[in-house]
């Protein structure tokens, strides 16, 4: 019995905990937003942690529909401290914005327990379920800032086109049932291994495209840039990093578990969105002069970039996902806590311009969104580069060596709208004077930039992460 | 000597480590007064560091063996692991870039201390973390930890440019950096593919240079590529016509120091990347495109000669001539024979010699009037009569005077090609006229002539701090000139073991 408990102690660990603070939250004498909060962290962090707090097990529940390995684990491990930390930045935010509500803690713990089924999905269902589940409390904080236009338009545009793609996913679940007779992943592996008929390949290439809007992938990206700009900024900081995360992961275990066998036919799939999706993010981020939207292009672009070794296969591709995207989920994170320190007296600001000067005015948080620049651009010796480096290695193993080609020359055209951003902090005359940010997010700021500070004092073997990825690649095998 | 001291990590790391230094620095500073004392005080500490690097430097070329071609000074760490490791050392062909770099580092650090107006802690971090990058990129043996060097100079360069340069800056610092990403990015491609290919080869992948160099055999289709995916990143490097546009722009933006740096140090990373890894690991590429380098190299040499006499502004000429004159070292590395490659290291160093000290000659004037049109000056010899003498020595250097290093190079690359195709040497030769004409005309404008600009009236000749940054390199541009075997005999040992290899797997190739 606890054997099979401690299997999705995780989800239950949220589910539970997200209903108490909901009932929790609603008292009329006392405002208990910040308790609510500080519980939801501490909540998330034991979320990660839980694989090495239970000891790593390993097994299926639910008659296999759930399955934890250590890949689940590290799924869990980097959505959860992805989440806690924009519990962490969205804090001084929401509080100048008149926004700050316990619910907004409450859904971001469901949409984590949503992310962390789809970690663990086994199962056709349990995608489904996952996937919904974590769009459902999405949409909602998309439109949190419900008396403003742009907010209520981003929730509204995103639950369109969200529940188009579901219907995407949904149909591909079912072309899949249909022809293996299986919602079981192992089953539709044994079916696909004595040969695929026609109806799995086209339910597996619609089920991709419905993950593939998950991951804003061109040509299924067009939310993107609109829902990114009209959010609350720490919602976009949120969607930045932990769905996408979740939505890339789920990928590759649907790929290379069930789908193992028809490796050709996914690969094309995965090509076709690598390629496009890095040269929409790249080029339609040019003309971009809100922050937010340039965000909403470089996600898209670097997704691209992630699904480069994913196109490899094997578990050296999965292992260059993986790294690339925890580098790029500290990255994001960190960009996003710059962001939300541009604040003025009346006021956010989120155009490019209004960074300028920034490295007379505040040289530390200056210096500091640089690095993120530079590193997700990929010049070494900071974090970004060994993300890509360990990205295009598979790829290049596996001879797409065109395609890693095309994924560099994208990350030039790319670079100039990071250089932009450089330049208006450090070339312009100052504009404004920032605000005093609050403690808790120059401390996210400051944590993100060690993480990508140059690694190259540090051995890389010593770095126990990249033998843990190795190990989650591994048990996708 | 140095058995248990990791020299090579200390030069390379003690001004980073000072630049960091530096940045506490200043976030401990709060008050005003603290912060310009600060900024007062950063030049000299980044002064005492780069003249203490140089001095260890120093004492690394006279603890140089040069009768091995081994690498010398090596160490090995664990890094990434999987084959990437951190490796360090340096044999007779990168010892005496890193020396070079250890001098002129200090110099423009000496230099920018009074022309430099604004921001000065934030320049010298700058300047510490570039010669740290430059001096990494010429001692690592790593094919990724050489391309982290590579790549990284981008950062502080493109800082540079941008912050402190002129009125067009934006573009040129975009122009610079763009230009030369677009070239490295196809070689991040290329060591990627040679490190699965050594995996593939040797058993166990690995990006070890020496390893590479002596066990790895590339197929000829492979070779190509991956040779002109090397060639891409150090032809823009270089800069090669025709992808040389970016410099000119760059070095009139940047200030004078790094228009030093840039045309002393950063134009060499790709000359030794030439050297040290296309030669070595593509020795059938190499020789299949020889024609192509030695092609484009005449037509460098020629055409920007002829590009550098119309120009209006002194440092957009200065910039043409050195595209001119790195022709002359592809050329000399692509003769693929003693005197090509002895000549294309030496003038490279003599040109990293020259050039930053025209740059810094330019400053001077610079600095005084705030221009650098050649038509604003005119008749400079009689208020400055001191820098006449230098820019007059520097000029004759450039122009490849007998006794000056500037011809010793020239000479060897020319008899080196000379060898192999006579036309490329002639039309080399001719080069050498043109650039006589180019730099004879910016002397005579600049320098003869009546005052007619009532403004230069009141110039004042060069201060002895000026005096004191151009005469060690017009010493040394003196000493390489008459005694050029202070430096063939470094390199001689590894030049003659590098031509050894590559007639050895051209031959075993059966070509």
């Amino acid at each position: 019995m606890w054997e099979k408990i401690i299997l999705f102690f995780p989800e239950l660990l949220l589910a539970l905990s997200a209903s108490q603070l909901l009932l929790f939250g609603v008292s009329k004498k006392l405002d208990r937003t910040d308790l609510v909060r500080y519980i939801g962290i501490a909540i998330l962090l034991v979320f990660a942690f839980s694989g090495f707090l239970l000891g790593m097990p390993s097994g299926t529940a639910f008659s296999g529909a759930l399955v934890v390995d250590n890949y689940s684990h590290y799924v869990k491990l980097v959505i959860g401290l992805a989440a806690a930390a924009s519990l962490v930045f969205s804090k001084p935010y929401l509080k100048s914005e008149k926004l700050d509500k316990h619910e907004f803690t409450v859904l971001l713990l469901y949409a984590v327990l949503g992310m962390s089924i789809m970690a663990s999905a086994n199962n056709l269902l349990t995608i489904y379920i996952g996937v919904e589940m974590q769009a459902l409390a999405l949409y909602i904080m998309a439109a949190f800032n419900r008396d403003s236009l742009r907010s209520s338009e981003a929730g509204l545009k995103y639950f369109v086109l969200g529940a188009l793609s579901s219907g995407l996913l949904l149909y591909g679940l079912s072309l899949v049932y249909g022809f293996s007779g299986s919602l079981d992943f192992d089953r539709i592996a044994a079916v696909i291994e004595d040969g695929a008929s026609p109806g799995i390949i086209a339910g597996m290439v619609f089920m991709l495209c419905g993950l593939g809007f998950k991951i804003s992938a061109a040509p299924f990206h067009m939310w993107t840039p609109d829902v990114y700009e009209g959010s609350p900024t720490p919602v976009t900081g949120f969607f930045a990093a932990a769905p996408k995360f979740a939505a890339m992961c789920l990928i590759a275990r649907v790929c290379v578990g069930p789908f193992g066998g028809i490796e050709d036919q996914w690969q094309q799939v995965i090509i076709v969105f690598a390629v496009l999706s890095m040269f929409v993010g790249a080029i339609g981020a040019l003309a971009q002069t809100n922050i937010k939207r340039l965000m909403a292009y470089s996600s898209i672009a670097n997704m691209g970039y992630a699904l480069v070794p994913l196109a490899a296969g094997g578990a050296a591709g999965v292992k260059g996902m993986l790294i690339f995207m925890s580098i790029y989920v500290i990255t994001v994170i960190g960009i996003f806590a710059c962001i939300l320190q541009m604040r003025i007296r009346n006021g956010m600001v989120e155009q490019i311009s209004d960074l300028s000067g920034l490295s007379k005015s505040n040289k530390g948080l200056a210096i500091v969104l640089t690095m993120f620049m530079f590193s997700v651009m990929g010049i070494p010796p900071l974090l970004g580069f060994w993300g890509k480096l360990f990205a295009f290695l598979p790829a290049v193993e596996a001879g797409l060596v065109w395609l890693v080609v095309l994924a560099l020359i994208a990350s030039v055209i790319g670079a100039f709208y990071y250089l932009r951003i450089i330049k208006s902090m450090w070339f312009d005359e100052p504009v404004h004077e920032f605000v005093e940010a609050p403690q808790g997010l120059r401390w996210t700021t400051i944590i993100c930039a060690l993480l990508v500070m140059p690694l190259l004092i540090l051995p890389f073997t010593a770095i126990p992460a990249t033998g843990f990825i190795s190990q989650a690649a591994a048990s996708l095998f | 000597m140095f058995e248990n001291i990791p020299i090579l990590s200390l030069i390379t790391f003690l001004p980073a480590l000072a630049a960091v230094f530096l940045m506490i620095m200043s976030r401990a500073a709060k008050s005003q007064e603290a912060k310009d004392q600060l900024a007062k005080n950063a030049p000299f500490v980044a002064l005492l560091i780069s003249g203490v690097v140089f001095l260890l430097s120093l004492i690394l070329v006279f603890a140089f063996d040069g009768s091995t071609a081994d690498f010398q000074f090596t160490e090995d760490a664990a890094w990434l692991g999987g084959g990437i490791e951190y490796r360090m050392g340096v044999d007779g062909i990168s010892i005496l870039f890193v020396l070079l770099t250890a001098f002129l580092t200090p110099l423009c650090i000496f230099a920018s201390q009074t022309s430099i107006k604004d921001r000065m802690l934030e320049y010298m971090v700058a300047f510490l973390i570039l010669e740290t990058l430059m001096i990494g990129v010429f001692c690592s043996l790593d094919l990724v930890l050489f391309y982290l060097f590579f790549e990284a100079v981008l950062i502080p360069m493109y800082i540079i440019i941008g912050v402190w340069g002129g009125k067009n800056r934006v573009y040129a610092s975009y122009k610079f950096f763009l230009y030369t990403l677009l070239g490295s990015v196809l070689m991040l491609a290329a060591i990627i593919w040679i490190y699965v290919l050594s995996g593939q080869q040797l058993g166990a992948p690995t990006t070890d240079m020496a390893v590479l160099m002596r066990d790895l055999d590339i197929p000829l289709g492979a070779q190509t590529w991956l040779w002109l995916a090397f060639f891409a990143s150090f032809a823009v490097k270089m800069p090669m016509w025709p992808v040389h546009t970016w410099l000119p722009d760059a070095h009139v933006e940047a200030p004078t120091a790094g228009s030093v740096i840039l045309a002393g140090i950063l134009l060499k990373l790709g000359g030794y990347g030439l050297l040290r890894f296309s030669l070595p690991l593509f020795p059938d590429a190499s020789m299949a495109f020889m024609p192509l380098v030695f092609g484009m190299s005449v037509i460098a040499i020629i055409y920007t000669s002829l590009v550098a006499y119309r120009q209006h502004d002194m440092k957009k000429l200065i910039a043409y001539s050195s595209v001119a004159h790195m022709g002359f070292v592809t050329m000399g590395i692509f003769a693929m024979n003693v005197q090509g490659i002895q000549g294309a290291i030496f003038q490279m160093l003599s040109h990293g010699l020259i050039s930053g000290a025209l740059f810094f000659c330019v400053g001077v004037i610079y600095d005084r009037m705030h221009t650098r049109e050649i038509a604003f000056y005119g008749g400079l010899v009689k208020q400055m009569p001191v820098f006449a003498v230098f820019l007059l020595f520097f000029t004759m250097a450039n122009v490849g005077l007998p006794g000056t290093s500037g011809f010793v190079g020239e000479i060897l690359t020319m008899v080196g090609a000379y060898q192999v195709n006579p036309w490329v040497a002639a039309g080399a030769a001719l080069g050498m006229i043109l650039s006589a004409v180019y730099a004879l005309h910016l002397y005579r404008e600049v320098v003869f002539g009546e005052v007619t600009n009532p403004k230069l009236e009141t110039i004042t000749d060069m201060t002895s701090r000026e005096v004191l940054i151009l005469a060690p390199l017009a010493l040394f541009t003196l000493v390489l000139g008459v005694y050029p075997s202070l430096v063939t005999d470094i390199t001689a040992a590894s030049v003659d073991n590098l031509l050894a290899d590559i007639a050895a797997a051209t031959t075993a190739g059966g070509r």
